[in-house]
C-alpha cells in the first residue's frame, strides 16, 4: 500500500516536471535575451515606463476609444473615435486633418504619414497602467502588435514613436531625449525584459 | 506646375506646394463653394473629398493633393440632386449656410461607408463639423431622410 502510494507521487511529480519542461522547449531561442539581469533591466524599465506613460506616447494608447490631446492628455476634441484599424471612422479619419507632417502653429494638427490609434482587436493601451502591467503587455506578442522580441527591439526607430521627439509647437517633449530612452528601451529587452514588482 | 484633378476635370496652377488646397481652389481656381472657417482643421467648414476622404482642406497642402482626386461642394452632384442635397432642401436645413458645404461632404462620406447610419453613427461622423447657428437636430433628421432617398435610389435603379 505505502509503495503504491509512492510510486504514485512519483509519477505525478516526473508528469509536472515534464510539463514544466516542455512550456519551455517551446519558447524559441531567438525570444530568449543574451543574457539575464534582472536589477539592471528593471532599473532600466524605470525609465522607458516614463516616457511611455508622457502625453506624446500615451495620448495615443488611450484606454477608451477616443485619443488624448494635449500635455493635460484630455480626450481629443470632436470625440474621433478609434475604428476598426485605428485610423478613425467615416468623415473622422485621422489623416483628414492629421498630415504627413505638423502643421505649422500652437493650435494646428501635429502630423505624420502613419498617424494612428492601435486597431480595435488590440488596443495596446498604456493609460491607467501601472510599470509592472504595461512591461507585462509590451512583451506579450498576442498584446503587444503581434511582434517578436527583435520586432519590439527594433520599435524604438519607428517613424510614429520617433515624432514624439518632433511634435511640433506648443507640445512638451517626452522627459529625455529619444538616444536615452532608446538606450533604456534596449537595456530593459537586452537584459531580460523583466517586469518591475507590482507594486512598483 | 501642379496639376490637381478636381470635379473630373484637371487643372493646372503655379503655387507653392506648401499652398493650402482650400487656397488654390477659392483663389486660383475660383470654386468658393468650399469655405474658411478657422484654418486649423477645428471646424469643418472647408471639407472636401480627397480620393474619397474627407479632408480639411485649410491644413491640406497642395503637394498632398497633386494628382490626387478632389471633389468639391460643386462636384458632389451633377444637378445638385444628391440625396443629401435633396435632403438638405426638404428639411431647410441651413440657417446662415456657411458651414453646410462642409457638412455635406462630410455626411456624403458617411452615408457611402454606412448607408443606414444610426443616431451614434451620425455623431461619429459628424462631431467636427461645428455650426455656430445650431442646426444639429436638422442635420441629423436630413441625414437619416437622404439614407432612405438613397436607398430608394438604389431599389429603383
Amino acid at each position: 500500500m505505502i509503495m503504491s502510494i509512492i510510486l504514485t507521487m512519483v509519477g505525478v511529480m516526473a508528469f509536472a516536471w515534464r510539463s514544466g519542461s516542455k512550456k519551455e522547449a517551446m519558447l524559441p531561442l531567438s525570444a530568449l535575451p543574451l543574457k539575464k539581469d534582472s536589477i539592471a533591466s528593471v532599473k532600466a524599465f524605470e525609465k522607458v515606463y516614463r516616457v511611455l506613460m508622457s502625453p506624446r506616447c500615451m495620448n495615443c494608447h488611450p484606454s477608451g476609444d477616443i485619443p488624448l490631446q494635449g500635455d493635460d492628455s484630455h480626450l481629443h476634441e470632436m470625440f474621433p473615435k478609434r475604428g476598426k484599424d485605428g485610423k478613425g471612422l467615416f468623415a473622422m479619419k485621422c489623416g483628414n486633418c492629421h498630415q504627413p507632417s505638423n502643421t505649422p502653429g500652437k493650435h494646428s494638427p501635429p502630423g505624420n504619414a502613419e498617424w494612428h490609434l492601435p486597431p480595435a482587436n488590440m488596443k495596446m493601451v498604456f493609460q491607467g497602467k501601472s510599470a509592472a502591467e504595461l512591461a507585462k503587455q509590451l512583451i506579450d506578442p498576442k498584446q503587444n502588435g503581434n511582434k517578436s522580441m527583435k520586432q519590439l527591439l527594433a520599435h524604438s526607430e519607428d517613424g510614429l514613436v520617433r515624432w514624439g521627439w518632433k511634435p511640433g509647437e506648443g507640445r512638451t517633449l517626452p522627459p529625455m531625449s529619444h538616444a536615452e530612452f532608446k538606450k533604456a528601451w534596449e537595456t530593459w529587452i537586452n537584459n531580460g525584459a523583466y517586469a518591475p514588482k507590482s507594486n512598483q | 506646375m501642379i496639376t490637381l484633378t478636381i470635379n473630373q476635370q484637371p487643372y493646372q496652377i503655379e503655387a507653392d506646394p506648401d499652398m493650402p488646397l482650400l487656397w488654390a481652389l477659392r483663389d486660383l481656381i475660383g470654386l468658393t463653394g468650399t469655405k474658411y472657417g478657422c484654418g486649423v482643421a477645428q471646424c469643418g467648414a472647408c471639407v472636401v473629398h480627397l480620393n474619397g476622404e474627407a479632408v480639411r482642406s485649410c491644413v491640406t497642402k497642395l503637394s498632398r493633393a497633386a494628382g490626387q482626386k478632389i471633389v468639391t461642394i460643386e462636384g458632389l452632384s451633377k444637378n445638385n440632386d444628391h440625396p443629401l442635397q435633396l435632403a438638405w432642401n426638404e428639411v431647410s436645413v441651413p440657417q446662415c449656410g456657411y458651414c453646410h458645404s462642409g457638412q455635406l461632404m462630410s455626411a456624403a462620406v458617411l452615408l457611402r461607408e454606412n448607408p443606414n447610419p444610426t443616431d451614434q453613427d451620425i455623431d461619429n461622423a459628424m462631431a467636427g463639423n461645428i455650426c455656430r447657428c445650431g442646426t444639429y437636430p436638422r442635420i441629423r433628421k436630413a441625414i437619416h431622410l437622404a439614407a432612405e432617398l438613397q436607398k430608394k435610389e438604389g431599389e429603383a435603379k
